[in-house]
């Protein structure tokens, strides 16, 4: 009985060691990604920061005008005026066509379909 | 302890009496003694086992609460604190109130040289010459063949110069990361931004850091690592600023002015949507200071900020305002208008002579000097000077930038009646027009004190209550009719209701006294009138136009019309309402229409989150 305890025992301590230097290992590499992914994270936000630069570069208000009035014959695009400032029920909108029987269904997703839409 | 003998006599001689062996004696004694012994012996061992089992138990205790402790903890990136500070950048960007990029950084690299490890020390130095025009093949062969260890050859270089560089294939030429801040939209907000440069530099690495505007102001802020790459939201808005500019260049040339300057605030919180002053510069490329002449010739020089102008009429509605503020006068009341008037032995002249009397409200519209000065005269030294400390204007503005204390308005010490007379009316009294700004914000925003701020969505207390609510809609109420009917005719724009008040003040000579035809034409306005809620400062330095033939340089004529186009480009990008009389035909809609959900641009959320 006594041997067999101390066999238990010798074999617990062997699997905790084993197990302590799998977890060792698995603990470096685990480091070791981490580092490379916040290598990849600093490289990413580097590019992001480029990109965002040259998003703000491209879209500077005089690189903006000048393509405005290059493309003025197409987009006749001019400063915002006044006058353009009006309240919804001013505005005499065309009536929709009516929807077409795929478009109901386009716009009705959630519609139950035992309930028919008003005619 | 009594140690009994091995062979106690008397027992011996009572066993020999007996007839027994007296050795049995001496041998039952001796195993007594060897049991005390032994005994003594297992006590000892077991003590040490004991201790030797508590230090095994206290050493695996100790890793298994370690290993419990870890395991139950949340989990922690153990080298994150060294490696964040390398992910994000080493100063924060700065956008506008929208979140449009105004500064960011940009990974660049520098280049230096090692002359001692060259191979071809000459082809080198012809090389460089050929990718970087402004470097001197003369001198760098001269460094290249000296004894020189180390030499930098370029702070910043672009990817398609370091891949010429790298193309020479010289040992000797080596790169250096570079963190480089740029100003994607040139020289436009240039004053706010400000500049940075290099400080402390290194082969690896470059501080960099503001040497103007913001970016000096907020140089701890936007350099701190504890706020986590967040970037600095300015007050400013980056189409408001763009459109401000552009009338303001138009403006100054048709004017043919010599600067401009221009500032919208928002009423409420004190905070600048645009603020301009030209000529401007490209903070990437900040030009050097002057070291001679007048510092105002530099483009370096923010005339909103750092300018100290007597700003001539538009200081009339502060002696007005307070008046009807201590219940002094009422806009009806007539005043003695009858120029000129005699201070000692000063005249106060007035443009026109507007005959004996002049209601309060028309020596506004009218800007009668004679008039203002009666009203500061009701008032009285004292409680005018009072007032006007506190709409702010003695001491320099709490803006957010370095240069703010150079703007300390140049007050005078001493408050004779002349002088009492002459600042009611806008002179002797400099101030810079962000200070005008800040007043015309306090009276329009009911009177409670406004002061201005770069940053966007700032908590602050409320102002002070320098002017009664009632007193200064009675001053808003007179600046709309200085535009309907007065002197800043030109400056109204339909729908707009602007409210405002012209300035023609003669600039000051460095030696002292006036020049006769230069003059500083200021513009402050308010709107609109029946709830203000944007005030705008527009400057013109020495403008002239001719009308009929004769140069005319009063602002009513040169800046007024500037201001107008501004309001004009600049009300509906707030998103103002016109204010009409015009009535629109109501229709009532024939379906119900389906109105989208407010959504931010998608394009604006891909560039900037």
């Amino acid at each position: 009985m006594r041997s067999l305890t101390c066999l238990a025992c010798v074999l617990m301590l062997m699997g905790l060691a084993f197990w302590a230097y799998r977890e060792n290992y698995a603990t470096q590499a685990a480091i070791g990604e981490m580092s490379q992914v916040q290598r990849q994270i600093a490289g990413l936000r580097e590019e992001l920061g480029v990109l965002r630069a040259e998003w703000a570069f491209l879209n500077r208000p005089d690189r903006l005008r000048q393509l405005v009035d290059l493309n003025f014959d197409r987009l006749e695009l001019g400063p915002v005026e006044s006058g353009q400032f009006l309240d919804l029920d001013h505005i005499d909108y065309p009536k929709p066509p009516p929807p077409s029987a795929d478009m109901v269904t386009d716009l009705l997703p959630e519609t139950d379909p035992a309930e028919e839409p008003q005619p | 302890m009594i140690r009994t003998p091995l062979r106690p006599l008397a027992r011996i001689l009572r066993a020999r009496e007996r007839g027994e062996n007296p050795d049995d004696i001496e041998a039952e004694n001796r195993r007594r003694r060897h049991e005390q012994i032994q005994d003594r012996a297992r006590r000892r061992a077991e003590g040490r086992l004991i201790v030797m089992a508590g230090c095994f138990m206290l050493a695996f205790g100790t890793v298994a609460v370690r290993m419990g402790t870890l395991a139950s903890s949340a989990a922690a990136e153990p080298r994150a604190q060294v490696l964040s500070s390398q992910i994000i950048s080493q100063r924060a960007d700065i956008t506008d109130r929208r979140g449009r990029v105004l500064a960011t950084n940009l990974l660049t690299h520098s280049v230096y040289a090692h002359p001692h490890q060259m191979v071809d020390p000459i082809g080198t130095a012809q090389g460089l010459a050929e990718i970087f025009p402004d470097l001197d093949v003369q001198r760098l062969t001269r460094d290249f063949t000296g004894n020189r260890k180390f030499m930098w050859i370029k702070r910043k270089i672009s990817p398609e110069q370091m891949q010429a560089v790298h193309d020479l294939g010289e040992p000797g030429l080596l790169f250096g990361p570079r963190e480089m801040r740029i100003y994607p939209n040139a020289d436009l907000a240039s004053h706010i931004l400000g500049g940075s440069g290099f400080g402390s530099e290194g082969v690896n690495s470059a501080e960099v850091i503001g040497v103007a505007g913001v970016e000096k102001a907020f140089d701890a802020w936007l350099r701190d690592p504890g706020n986590e790459g967040a970037p600095l939201a300015l007050s400013i808005d980056l189409t408001l600023q763009q459109a401000m500019e552009d009338v303001l260049a138009s403006g100054m040339n048709v004017m043919n002015a010599k600067g401009a300057t221009g500032i919208l605030m928002e009423v409420e919180t004190g905070e600048i949507l645009a603020m301009a002053s030209l000529p401007d510069f490209d903070p990437n490329d900040r030009p050097r200071p002057l070291l001679t002449g007048e510092p105002s010739d530099s483009p370096l020089f923010n005339r909103a900020v750092q300018g100290q102008y007597e700003l001539g009429s538009t200081f009339k509605i502060f002696p007005v305002a307070q008046a009807l503020d201590l219940g002094l006068v009422n806009p009806a009341s007539g005043i003695n208008a009858a120029a000129p008037m005699r201070i000692g032995r000063f005249l106060i002249n007035d443009f026109h002579n507007y005959g004996k009397e002049l209601s309060v409200t028309d020596v506004i519209v009218k800007s009668s000097n004679v008039g203002t000065v009666r009203i500061a005269q009701l008032i009285g030294p004292e409680r005018q000077k009072d007032f006007l400390e506190k709409l702010g204007l003695f001491v320099p503005t709490s803006i957010e930038m370095v240069e703010a204390p150079t703007g300390q308005p140049l007050v005078p010490t001493r408050w004779p009646a002349v002088t009492a007379a002459t600042v009611s009316f806008g002179h002797g009294l400099a101030a810079s027009p962000l200070h005008l700004a800040a007043a015309y914000a306090t009276i329009a925003n009911g009177g409670k004190r406004v002061t201005p701020t770069l940053v966007h969505g700032r908590q602050r207390p409320e102002g002070e209550q320098v002017l009664s609510p009632r007193a200064a809609a009675m001053a808003v109420d007179m600046l709309r009719q200085v535009v309907t009917r007065g002197t800043a005719r030109q400056a109204e724009v339909p729908g707009y209701e602007v409210a405002g008040k012209t300035g023609s003040a003669d600039k000051p000579r460095a030696a002292g006294g006036y020049y006769e035809n230069k003059i500083i034409a200021t513009f402050a306005s308010v709107f609109p009138a029946s709830d203000p809620k944007y005030v705008l400062i527009t400057m013109l330095d020495e403008p002239s136009t001719t009308i009929n033939g004769t140069a005319v340089r009063t602002a009513g004529h040169t800046v007024a019309p500037v201001a107008a186009e501004m309001v004009r480009r600049i009300g509906p990008l707030l998103g103002l309402e016109p204010i009409t009389d015009e009535i629109l035909p109501t229709i009532t809609a024939r379906f119900e229409p389906r109105v989208e959900p407010d959504e931010e641009a998608a394009v604006r959320l891909v560039a900037n989150q």
